[in-house]
């Protein structure tokens, strides 16, 4: 079991390619701008004192590692494998955005750039951002969908707490990909001292291969506290995937061990019959946006549609590259959970495990028993934790009927 | 052999030593058949070449002004084959203006480059300018536009450093347009002081006439770029015309054909006013 795949899993390739995904589609203007920082990037990846640096402050600042838990009560209510939670939602900030925005910013030190920009859908990395650059004491813009800025009001606050200007978007249908094209705007106008900090596994390489790195540490932590507690692998990591940065960090240091099941659950809205989901890779076809070839949600014109979540954190029309090419070669699955069974799930997790979840992690949540099922009593599914209910209890209220 | 239109304009341009004007409107803005009026009227206004833009759900590279543009395009039911029946209606009754469409990636991949590049060919477009298609992705597109000898059009920016110039100037022809701030079309104006020394630098990198756009709203502006560039790009302030004709209540041809008169009658008299 756990057999090491036979060639060696080293993506993307140097032109920032999965298979037939990624690449660098922007404007010409920021060309030389990405071969900037991909040439950053290689260097500090190089650099010990770097990862040292990274390491330092994801210790004392951020809070790793995070623990391995093994949610007794939920594995009981479902009477199968045994349910883990890696519990990222511990994490300074409340979710696993910080691991990366941690790492970019620093990187961003080293390029001597002065100002941070970002664009937020549920608004946890741009409290992530905002975070870091009020510890290091750089400026910060937001970009944030006005549908947003409305149903997340309290990160907004969080965010201006911590010294961040956030701009709310109107175009579009002023969600996640509206705020990204800003944000995209905002970069190809401040070309000098302006860094983008792309919170999710997705954009132009070397974003997706980036991001997912600084995510890793969320897989190889999970990797070593199961090693250490059940001497084995766990049997499945399941996660919840808007861009998909939370599943890819959990899911690429256990590509190789062919043994281990990775799931991705991507929220199915009101339902994948209809146009309203967020499933790209499910209800979607390979295109090109913000900066990648992907799967996307997209008409017959090759225009774009608004994908549709409870979840303010999943609702992009895209998804990350590595997770499109993933889910061509089969080594990962991928299953979706509406809106209505992640609120169910929410309320489970809630009542169980004295955990309130974010509602991202509730669609995850909302699979877990059945994976739990296929694995089996003995086995081990390990759930990304990736995040924290409290700014979703305000919005939950409200599709329970609840006047707070 | 489309590309003879653009290679015969320069030249044409270039005997008459004045610099040419290329006027940017969005397709089905505000209608098909508005938009093929406003389309049908350029060349006699003073367009020497018209860039036709195809509306995107996403114009990442774009100011309020197209963005709106391309909003009012999507409303009116404009898709990619939609834009390329424009161009032939336009062609029909026009066999000389150089006619660019220009546009995002995603539509040209849903259609496929091949069958694109056909359909191009066949209803009269030139060139084809795509903002989200670096050199480095543009390989297969290149080859599907070769085949139908439709003109890929590169853009240059002020961050291209000599090193990229190069990379840029592989398999282009045509024209290169130069991009003169670094910013989205519409907001930040051009120096003309800067613009120079620039367009030179990309004219030899690529020995193709440079048409400079982004930031040109004025006539006084057209005239001081039309004085150091090839031709001089409009669009921002043209579909603003359409904006303005339908908050007045007003049809837009005629307003913007009236903005397209002021610049380029502006970049025609613009090394003339020189000389004297």
């Amino acid at each position: 079991m756990n057999a090491i795949l036979p060639n060696r899993y080293a993506m993307p390739d140097v032109e920032g390619r999965f298979g037939p995904y990624g690449g660098q589609f922007v404007a010409e203007t920021l060309m030389p701008l990405i071969h900037e920082l991909n040439a950053a990037y290689e260097a500090a990846k190089a650099d010990p004192s770097f990862q040292a640096e990274l390491d330092g402050f994801l210790t004392d600042y951020v809070g790793r590692p995070s623990p391995l838990y093994l949610a007794e009560r939920l594995t009981a209510h479902y009477g199968a494998a045994d349910i883990w939670f890696k519990r990222d939602e511990l994490n300074h900030t409340g979710a696993h955005k910080i691991n990366n925005c941690m790492g970019q910013i620093l990187l961003a030190m080293r390029m001597g750039k002065t100002r941070i920009i970002a664009e937020t859908g549920a608004g946890q990395h741009g409290v992530a951002t905002a975070t870091v650059c009020a510890r290091f004491g750089l400026q910060c813009v937001v970009y944030m969908g006005a549908t947003d800025v409305e149903r997340q009001s309290p990160n907004v606050f969080r965010m201006k707490l911590l010294g961040a200007e956030v701009v709310p978007v109107t175009s579009g249908r002023a969600t996640l990909k509206d705020a990204m094209n800003e944000a995209m705007r905002d970069w190809v106008t401040n070309v000098e001292d302006t860094y983008y900090l792309i919170g999710t596994a997705a954009g132009p390489h070397p974003y997706p291969a980036m991001v997912r790195d600084f995510q890793s540490v969320i897989g190889r932590e999970v990797r070593a506290s199961m090693l250490a507690r059940k001497e084995k692998l766990p049997d499945a990591c399941i996660a919840a995937i808007g861009g998909g940065s939370n599943a890819i960090g959990l899911f690429h240091p256990f590509i190789e061990d062919a043994g281990v099941r990775l799931i991705g659950i991507e929220a199915a809205g009101r339902g994948l019959d209809g146009p309203d989901h967020a499933a790209s890779l499910q209800g979607g076809r390979p295109g090109v946006l913000h900066g990648n070839r992907t799967y996307l949600l997209q008409d017959d014109d090759g225009q774009i549609l608004e994908g549709h979540s409870i979840s303010a954190g999943l609702d992009y029309p895209g998804i990350g590259p590595e997770h499109a090419w993933l889910k061509d070669i089969g080594r990962a699955e991928y299953r979706a959970a509406t809106d209505a069974e992640a609120l169910e799930a929410f309320q489970l997790c809630s009542k169980l495990e004295g955990i309130i979840p974010a509602l991202e992690p509730s669609h995850a949540l909302a699979r877990v028993g059945e994976i739990a099922n296929e694995v089996g009593k003995g086995g081990d599914v390990v759930l990304n934790m990736c995040g924290r209910g409290d700014k979703d209890i305000f919005a939950v209220a409200k599709h329970l009927g609840v006047e707070l | 052999m489309t590309t003879a239109r653009i290679d015969a304009r320069f030249a044409a341009l270039k005997a008459d030593s004045r610099a040419g004007f290329v006027a940017y409107v969005m397709a089905g803005d505000p209608s098909r058949d508005q938009s093929l009026d406003i389309l049908r009227g350029l060349p006699a206004a003073g367009a020497d070449i018209i860039e036709l833009g195809f509306p995107f759900s996403d114009p990442m590279a774009e100011g309020p002004p197209i963005q709106r543009a391309a909003l009012r395009g999507l409303r009116a039911g404009l898709t990619l084959k939609g834009t390329l029946d424009l161009a032939r209606a336009f062609r029909e009754g026009d066999d000389h203006t150089p006619l660019i469409l220009m546009g995002y990636l995603n539509p040209i991949e849903t259609y496929g480059y091949q069958a694109f590049a056909r359909d191009a060919a066949a209803s009269g477009v030139d060139g084809l300018i795509v903002v989200d298609c670096p050199p480095e992705e543009a390989g297969p597109l290149s080859d599907a536009l070769d085949a139908a000898q439709v003109s890929l059009i590169r853009l240059a920016t002020p961050t291209s450093d000599d090193a990229r110039l190069k990379v840029i100037a592989e398999r282009t022809s045509g024209f290169v347009y130069y991009v003169s701030v670094a910013g989205v079309t519409g907001v930040k104006e051009a120096q003309a002081l800067s613009v120079a020394p620039a367009v030179e630098r990309v004219r030899k990198a690529s020995g193709l006439p440079v048409a400079v756009g982004f930031g040109v709203k004025t006539p006084e502006r057209a005239a001081e770029i039309a004085r150091v560039a090839d031709a001089v790009v409009a669009g921002s302030v043209l579909v603003d015309e359409v904006a303005a004709a339908l908050e007045a209540n007003e049809p837009p041809a005629p307003r913007v054909l009236a903005k397209v008169r002021a610049l380029a009658g502006a970049v025609r008299g613009a090394r003339v006013t020189e000389t004297v």
